[in-house]
């Protein structure tokens, strides 16, 4: 039996000697048996070099009992023996093995595709270029390709997809991403500044703002040892579930005009104005940058900004709800939307997809249900919006169901806030920055952004300094889905597609 | 008296983008775009020259112009109301459709000049499209000549068609295809959508992305002649049921395209690709319908 070191997103800090190292043959045995059930899956695999050893942590997610499961395994730094692969067995492991390959030259043994994650070229293999980047071919004579990107064509990020078809059909898409690296996570470990830590934070996706401050906050705060107060924690939530709403609130707009249906185009945009605008009223600005600071913030709620928050919320539910209904008896949005990029709950589970997309599947993973802490374990007790059919449409309905749901969680903690500080002093400290950080501790930060689940992982040295950073963006699953997603559509279907998932092209390439 | 009919054409094509775009702002909300923005925007692509990709030979450069000539010569065919148009023969109508489709060849072969695969895809749906809609088209203009007994517009609607009151639904009934036959044909939601920025689902778009300046200012220009030409025709067999006047029928056009146009993309998204075919089929279906009830309706008269 595998040991592993057992703690939940409500506990401190774990001391890295504390971590089980096992043997890379138990470490797979183990993870291949528990993959196969669909309650755990991987928050985050990642290989760092340790003293002359290469180590590989694991952070594993159980969604039946609320755990974390982190144990790790190791190699002599040097040693290029091929290990053998665990995506050959589970395909959501792809995008963790590929990076250490990458980063590390680490080999792993009997990988189904073993291309590049993120750059065009292999690490070990000097000859390899974005001239013979090992895309994907089929051939026949009825077959054509079609390359999309990676300039956009728009004013989003780059991103290059290749479809291959026969006539409109896509029997196959290649999602080449890694246009955009910007070394977010090497920049947390060369700066000792907190507050620069945070603003980084901050853009690691700019659509997840608040969300990935959030998961730099608890990873920090983890660190210092910091009880979050009450009030903190829920005017973290607030922001998270004002952030939720403006995004799915945005892409149902953007749903609408990619099929050419104005009404919902303009209703959404207006709306999700309101949203954004209303959190540029509370904290100054409109995507939520410098809401969320480790141990404290600097815009703790008034009175003024509560009943403001309070009051646009529930107009934006009231006219959101109007704009549901009618998507949802339109012939010809149902008719668009409806079997459209079909990714059925096995496959979704196969890749380890997260977040909303895959609770539209049918897999209803939710940290802020399966991992609470803070007021989704105290006053919330959350339920994951679950749809089963998998395809635009359901997406849609988790979007549109989950904006009117994040609207009353608004509403509920603006009103606890109401009960008891309206008129007493708010009780929220300013930010720490300067607060020391334990040593040789491994701390990570768990947050539901709105796309899924957001994991962020610092590792401290013997001084104190963040040695090590390592963030998983949702997108880093989600991407695969969308390549699932169309095999078999229309290739004039791909956009809606894409848009039904919305996911970031920055927080996949860091 | 034919000159006036062509200055009414033409001031009915450029006035349907126009109103589309009012219509859509209202039923947005929006105060929108001023009403001749369009012909700015014109002005601003005559002003500049076209650019051309290396890859693309003189047949992507003439093709602007035969497109253009293509559809604007077609419009001269076009009677508004009771005027005598420019140009009339014989079985004009099917020079009209003919030339309607000699444009789109032209316009197609050029997208494949290209080589972009965008293009290519565009390419080959318009050419699937137009095939379907050529037939829905020749079977509604038959209707008319069957009705009135002549083969030219001009003959046609001016006091060719029979005034008995059963012939007003086959008239209102063909004014109605004509209507679905100028969605399809102009490229506006449900089939097709001028305004995406997705070239994979473009139609009509995406066979003139590699056209800039002067070269896309005709395109458009020959977009909004067939426009309103088709339109002028539905106007006219619209108001050939309540007497036919020129003074009925050219604004009619215009409302009766601007504003259909504009209700039906605020309100209502745009089919699955895969659906078009059906939506077109239907046209024809329709078309088909169109023109044995009036067969019938005709002998019966006859008999009479």
């Amino acid at each position: 039996m595998m040991k592993y070191l057992t703690t939940d997103n409500t506990s401190g800090a774990v001391r890295l000697k504390d971590i089980p190292e096992a043997a890379y043959a138990a470490f797979y045995d183990d993870l291949a048996a528990k993959l196969a059930d669909p309650r755990y899956h991987v928050a985050h695999y990642f290989a760092l070099p340790d003293e002359g050893r290469m180590r590989f942590y694991c952070l594993l997610l159980d969604d039946q009992t609320g755990q974390l499961l982190v144990t790790s395994h190791s190699t002599e730094y040097y040693d290029d023996t091929a290990l053998p692969s665990l995506t050959a067995l589970h395909a959501q492991m792809h995008p963790f093995e590929r990076d250490i390959t990458e980063r590390y030259g680490i080999r792993f043994d009997g990988q189904p595709w073993p291309k590049p994650l993120r750059f065009p070229a292999e690490r070990y293999d000097r000859r390899s270029s974005m001239d013979n980047y090992p895309f994907y071919t089929m051939q026949g004579h009825s077959l054509h390709e079609v390359n999309v990107g990676p300039i956009h064509a728009g004013i989003i990020e780059p991103g290059a997809f290749r479809f291959i078809c026969n006539g409109e059909q896509v029997l196959h898409l290649e999602i080449a991403l890694g246009y955009q690296h910007r070394g977010v996570e090497r920049a947390f470990e060369t700066t000792a500044n907190r507050l620069r830590q945070a603003c980084l934070a901050e853009a690691v996706a700019g659509d997840s703002a608040v969300a990935h401050a959030a998961a730099f906050a608890e990873t920090v705060e983890r660190l210092t040892g910091f009880e979050r107060p009450a009030q903190l924690d829920r005017e973290r939530a607030v922001a998270l579930e004002l952030e939720r709403m403006a995004m799915q609130i945005a892409d149902t707009g953007a749903l609408s005009t990619d099929v050419g249906y104005q009404l919902g185009q303009v209703a959404c945009e207006a709306l999700r104005t309101m949203t954004i605008n209303t959190t540029q009223a509370w904290c100054g600005n409109r995507f939520g940058k410098g809401l969320v600071r480790p141990q404290g913030t600097d815009h703790p709620l008034t009175a003024e900004k509560a009943a403001m928050i309070r009051r646009n919320v529930g107009e934006i539910a009231r006219r959101y709800g109007e704009v549901w209904r009618d998507i949802a008896s339109s012939p010809t949005l149902l008719a668009r939307f409806e079997q459209c990029g079909t990714v059925p709950r096995e496959e979704m589970l196969r890749i380890g997809g997260v977040g909303q997309a895959a609770r539209a599947s049918g897999v209803g993973r939710d940290l802020r249900a399966t991992h609470p802490s803070g007021s989704y374990a105290k006053c919330l007790h959350h339920e994951p919006v679950v749809e089963e059919q998998g395809d635009v449409m359901a997406r849609l309905a988790v979007r549109c169901r989950e904006v009117l749901q994040s609207a009353r969680y608004v509403d509920r903690l603006v009103a606890i806030y109401e009960e008891k500080y309206a008129a007493a002093e708010n009780p929220c400290p300013r930010p720490d920055y300067t607060s020391p950080l334990q040593a040789s501790t491994l701390s990570f930060g768990l947050v539901e952004g709105w796309r899924g689940e957001i994991c962020h992982v610092a590792l401290t040295d013997a001084a104190g300094r963040i040695a090590a950073y390592r963030i998983k963006d949702p997108s880093l699953h989600n991407w695969m889905a969308l390549a699932l997603a169309v095999r078999g559509e229309g290739i004039s279907d791909f956009p809606i597609c894409n848009k039904s998932f919305n996911l970031s092209y920055c927080g996949h390439d860091l | 008296m034919a000159l006036l009919n062509t200055l009414l054409l033409l001031l009915a094509a450029l006035c349907i983008p126009g109103v589309i775009n009012r219509t859509r702002a209202r039923l947005a909300g929006r105060k929108g775009i001023r009403f001749a923005q369009h012909l700015y925007d014109l002005r601003l692509l005559l002003r500049k020259d076209a650019v051309y990709s290396t890859t693309t030979t003189a047949l992507f450069r003439a093709v602007p112009s035969v497109y253009l000539g293509a559809a604007f010569v077609a419009a001269l065919f076009v009677p508004v109301g009771d005027l005598a148009p420019l140009l009339s023969f014989d079985g004009d109508l099917v020079a009209f459709a003919y030339l309607l489709a000699l444009g789109r060849t032209a316009l197609i072969l050029a997208a494949m000049d290209t080589g972009s695969s965008f293009e290519g895809m565009g390419a080959s749906r318009e050419a699937l499209y137009g095939m379907l809609v050529e037939p829905a088209l020749l079977l509604t203009l038959g209707t008319l000549a069957l009705l009135s007994g002549y083969t030219s517009f001009a003959e046609i609607f001016d006091d060719g068609l029979p005034r008995e009151v059963q012939l007003i639904i086959v008239l209102l009934f063909a004014a109605y295809v004509l209507t679905k036959i100028v969605f399809t044909e102009s490229g506006r939601v449900p089939v097709d959508d001028p305004r995406t920025h997705l070239e994979l689902t473009m139609i009509h778009e995406v066979m003139c992305l590699d056209y800039c300046g002067v070269d896309l200012a005709y395109i458009k220009m020959a977009g909004w002649l067939k426009c309103g030409a088709l339109s002028m025709l539905a106007a006219n067999a619209a108001a050939a049921t309540f007497g036919l006047r020129w003074w009925v029928a050219a604004p009619l056009a215009v409302v009766l395209t601007g504003v259909s146009v504009g209700v039906v993309e605020s309100t209502q998204a745009r089919n699955k690709l895969a659906r078009n075919t059906t939506f077109i089929l239907t046209i024809m279906a329709l078309a088909a319908l169109l023109f044995f009830t009036a067969y019938l309706l005709q002998l019966n008269i006859g008999i009479q």
